[in-house]
């Protein structure tokens, strides 16, 4: 056709396509993909995460109105699940494909192959050594020498003899050695995409649930039990274990004798009964936090303590409207702890009390009530009462840790110059406007439970454990070929050359050379009798170790 | 008498401190040695080394002739240099003092040293010293000297400063065995990161003075030290070593997530920059085998990755809050 320029040939679909393939593919692609997912990981850590942190995102929110927002649409609350964050470990992915298929197919076919020809001049390798002997030794004698000294080092070996030209006989051997290095990249980057498949798929089938449980209190495995329940995308509730499980007793130990760090919590012991439904089988074990309980195809964990004050309420006659262990959310380290008790029925009017508990109460200089000690040594509740509309009856779901106090009156406490009221525990009160009484009765302790299952949680580990191996093979096995060739002149002198390479980074591949030369002329019986020798530098070191 | 052991502890390690500013120092004056101009005669060098020995206040019995002035008449600096010497052994004295200090603190707390910011950098500190000396019986890596007492002078002064705490028991969250495998295998990484990373320094300051002899005192140090590309090969060794251990740290920190978080992978911070220094090293491997990106720009990688290593010790662990903050800091 003649075309004016060599570079206007035009590409098809079809050759456009092959084009971008070996773009993604590339090495260079592959490391731009690396780099850039290094960099979308930062935001991830600067911004609170909704899978990790989602208080802190509705906080973000509270305090950024502006940003937020605008932070939001580029999602960057979910920066682990967004489109750009996915898009590039999907390209990423896809290029390591694109990569290990055909070094699988390649290796696969060196794997069988014999080790190569032997070049023919081995002085041009940066590793080499050479002796000239005076002994009479036939090529046959030294190439067997070489093959049983290489093939004692796991080299994989083939011997060469080259026809007898104008009075010189030749002879070599070629061999090679560390295949491993090849295989334990390819697992390694195999390995890799068996991780992404079984988190991405994996996920899936699994499901984790938070609950709290009072002590003395049970709770039984089904889905409508769970304060939170967060199911994978192919979760099955019909396939949750059918258990129950109780808190018998919650202990803590805290630090006594340390004075720097007195009251700092030491251990925490959940003693617990679990019971299979069917069979009525009962088991008691205990839940610390670094030991979770396995019970069926679920394991439970320890995540968060606090306490339940016992809290009854009566009507001026006497009779209980609402009586229950009220988990109060520690609010710091001390366990200075905030709950809500909501009384719908049973009152002239629907009554909410928001009450403060102090494990160890003491007073501030400014006269605010605080606790000094996590444990029960002077507990005191305080209740600050209001009447009026708890917004339960509309069915809209609420919170039981939040009072929607914007219906509501308040009787005590705050600026209604009310004193709030205050109750030692066994200790009862009248509530205002003569509406009946309330009392602590006792306090119990609370544990927050995270029941938890993935079932591909041990594929992944056998992943990563095959990333690690795979890492360690093929960083540390040496892949190198040794040639080993020896040539007798006219005259009788005999000369021995050994050369080897590196098929990646190899520091001892010149002492593994000079190892090798010399026990073959020791095997060869010959150290006391050369002639010359030594190991000389090549005199242009330009082995293909260098050709890049 | 728990009191009196951490402050004996302490003290110790104030004394290491002061032991690694003088190994500073003597490293620092082998430095300005190997940067003079190189000497002419064998005469004026020898007498130039007992000059330096008698600065750096040793015996001039211990003054060996210099090696290097032989054949060629003396193109390179010796060899073997006293200040080097003296700078090495106080370098070990340091470090058995800190061993010491890291290791009555333990005693006292009745538990492994690095629970929280303070004992992490001191643990931390003694084990990459460790790994400088361990290489330093292989390879003569004397010439980052400065560059490892000075960063762990800088580690252990900002954290006696700014993260001593009494000693404290350890929290129900961190009482794992976990604690000793996942920490102590990050710290180890961590120390062949730093040395990697010096190499890579140097390596880049190598390779740009081939370009430009501006400085000529810098040029005639940098012509003491190994070529740039003996020093990428050595910082590649160094840093996959970190790399293996790394991916250690990564694998038993998510299994020790899920002993205790319910979840072996969460992206909590500490994670995510556990994950980014991760790739970035990843990266720094594959540089070495892409074309173009062998040599400073690799080195460049490395240097990313061990500022990443350093941001993650020092910044997340402060001022990000995540699952991974440390105990009474």
């Amino acid at each position: 056709m003649g075309g004016s320029s060599v570079a206007a040939i035009p590409l098809g679909p079809g050759g456009w396509l092959r084009w971008m393939w070996r773009q993604l593919t590339s090495m260079r692609t592959a490391l731009l993909l690396l780099l850039l997912l290094a960099l979308a990981a930062v935001p991830g850590s600067l911004v609170p995460q909704r899978s990790a942190d989602p208080n802190g995102v509705t906080q973000y929110f509270t305090n950024n109105p502006d940003l937020a927002p605008i932070l939001d649409s580029v999602q960057a609350f979910d920066v682990y699940t967004s489109v750009w964050f996915s898009s590039i470990y999907l390209l990423l992915f896809v290029s390591l494909i694109g990569c290990i298929v055909p070094r699988t197919i390649h290796h696969a076919r060196a794997l069988r192959a014999a080790p190569p020809r032997t070049p023919a001049r081995l002085n041009r390798f940066d590793a080499y050594r050479h002796d000239t002997l005076d002994r009479p030794l036939t090529p046959a004698e030294i190439t067997d020498a070489a093959t049983r000294l290489l093939k004692g080092d796991r080299y994989r070996v083939i011997r060469f003899e080259q026809p007898a030209r104008d009075g010189t006989a030749e002879a070599s051997v070629s061999a090679e050695r560390g295949y491993l290095r090849e295989t334990g990249n390819l697992v390694f980057h195999t390995s890799l995409i068996g991780i992404l498949i079984a988190v991405g798929l994996g996920g899936g089938f699994g499901f984790t649930g938070q609950r709290v449980i009072v002590e003395g209190q049970s709770f039984i495995n089904t889905l409508a039990s769970y304060d939170s329940f967060n199911p994978g995308r192919f979760f099955d509730p019909a396939n949750l274990d059918r258990y129950s499980l109780s808190l018998d007793r919650f202990t803590v130990d805290y630090e006594q004798r340390n004075r720097k760090a007195l009251g700092q919590p030491i251990d925490y012991t959940a003693d617990v009964t679990t019971r299979w439904q069917e069979s009525g089988k009962t088991d008691s074990a205990t839940i610390k936090v670094n030991e979770p309980l396995r019970v069926g195809a679920t394991d439970i964990y320890l995540l968060g303590n606090g306490y339940a004050p016992q809290i009854t309420v009566r009507d001026p006659a006497g009779n209980i409207v609402f009586t229950d262990d009220v988990p109060f959310l520690p609010q710091d380290s001390n366990l200075t702890s905030l709950g809500v008790i909501k009384v719908p029925d049973g009152l002239a009017q629907q009554v909410g009390m928001v009450g403060f508990f102090y494990p160890t109460q003491s007073t501030l200089a400014s006269g605010a009530y605080t606790s000094i000690y996590p444990d029960l040594e002077y507990p005191l509740l305080t209740l600050n009462v209001y009447q009026g509309d708890l917004g339960l009856d509309a069915g809209n779901p609420k919170s039981v840790y939040a009072l929607d106090t914007s219906t509501l009156t308040q009787l005590t406490g705050g600026t209604t110059e009310v004193k709030s009221i205050e109750l030692e525990a066994g200790q009862s009160q009248d509530l205002p406007g003569g509406m009946g009484t309330v009392s602590l009765d006792s306090v119990k302790r609370f544990a927050s439970f995270e029941v938890h299952s993935d079932p591909v949680q041990g594929w992944v580990l056998l992943f990563s454990i095959l990333v690690l191996g795979g890492l360690l093979t093929s960083l540390f096995i040496p892949r190198r070929r040794i040639w080993v060739k020896t040539s007798t002149t006219a005259d009788g002198a005999v000369t021995i050359e050994t050369a080897g390479l590196a098929r990646g980074d190899d520091p001892r591949l010149q002492p593994a050379v000079s190892h090798l030369h010399e026990r073959l002329l020791k095997a060869l019986d010959m150290a006391s009798a050369p002639v010359t020798g030594a190991a000389e530098p090549s005199p242009t070191p330009t082995g293909e170790k260098e050709t890049r | 008498m728990t009191a009196d052991l951490d402050s004996l502890s302490v003290l110790a390690l104030y004394s290491a401190m002061a032991v690694y500013a003088l190994a500073f120092v003597g490293f620092a004056i082998d430095l300005a040695r190997r940067s003079s101009p190189p000497l002419v005669d064998q005469a004026t060098s020898h007498s130039a080394t007992l000059n330096m020995s008698a600065r750096v206040g040793t015996a001039p019995t211990l003054t060996l002739p210099p090696q290097t002035t032989t054949e060629t008449g003396a193109t390179k600096p010796p060899a073997r240099s006293t200040a080097a010497r003296v700078a090495t052994s106080l370098t070990v004295l340091a470090w058995t003092l800190q061993i010491g200090a890291t290791a009555l603190r333990g005693v006292v707390a009745e538990r492994l040293p690095w629970a929280n910011m303070y004992e992490f950098s001191l643990t931390g500190t003694v084990v990459i010293v460790g790994v400088y000396l361990g290489l330093l019986t292989r390879i003569d890596l004397r010439y980052l000297g400065t560059f490892i007492t000075g960063l762990t002078l800088v580690l252990l002064g900002i954290s006696t400063v700014q993260y001593y705490v009494p000693v404290s028991p350890l929290p129900p969250a961190l009482q794992s065995y976990w604690l000793v495998i996942h920490v102590f295998v990050a710290i180890v990484a961590t120390g062949f990161f730093a040395i990697g990373f010096a190499l890579s320094f140097i390596q880049l300051a190598s390779a740009r003075q081939r370009e430009t002899t501006a400085i000529k005192r810098l040029a005639t140090l940098l012509q003491s030290l190994p070529t740039a590309e003996k020093l990428e090969n050595l910082a590649y060794r160094v840093n996959i070593i970190g790399f293996i251990l790394w991916t250690f740290t990564l694998i038993a920190g998510a299994i020790w997530a899920e002993r205790a978080w319910g979840r072996y992978w969460g992206w909590d911070t500490k994670e995510v920059w556990t994950f980014i220094i991760w790739v970035l090293y990843a990266g720094y491997i594959h540089a070495r085998a892409t074309a173009g990106w062998r040599g400073s720009r690799s080195a460049w990688l490395g240097i990313v990755g061990f500022a990443a290593v350093l941001f993650n010790f020092g910044i997340v662990n402060v001022f990000f809050t995540g699952l991974h903050s440390y105990s009474g800091l």
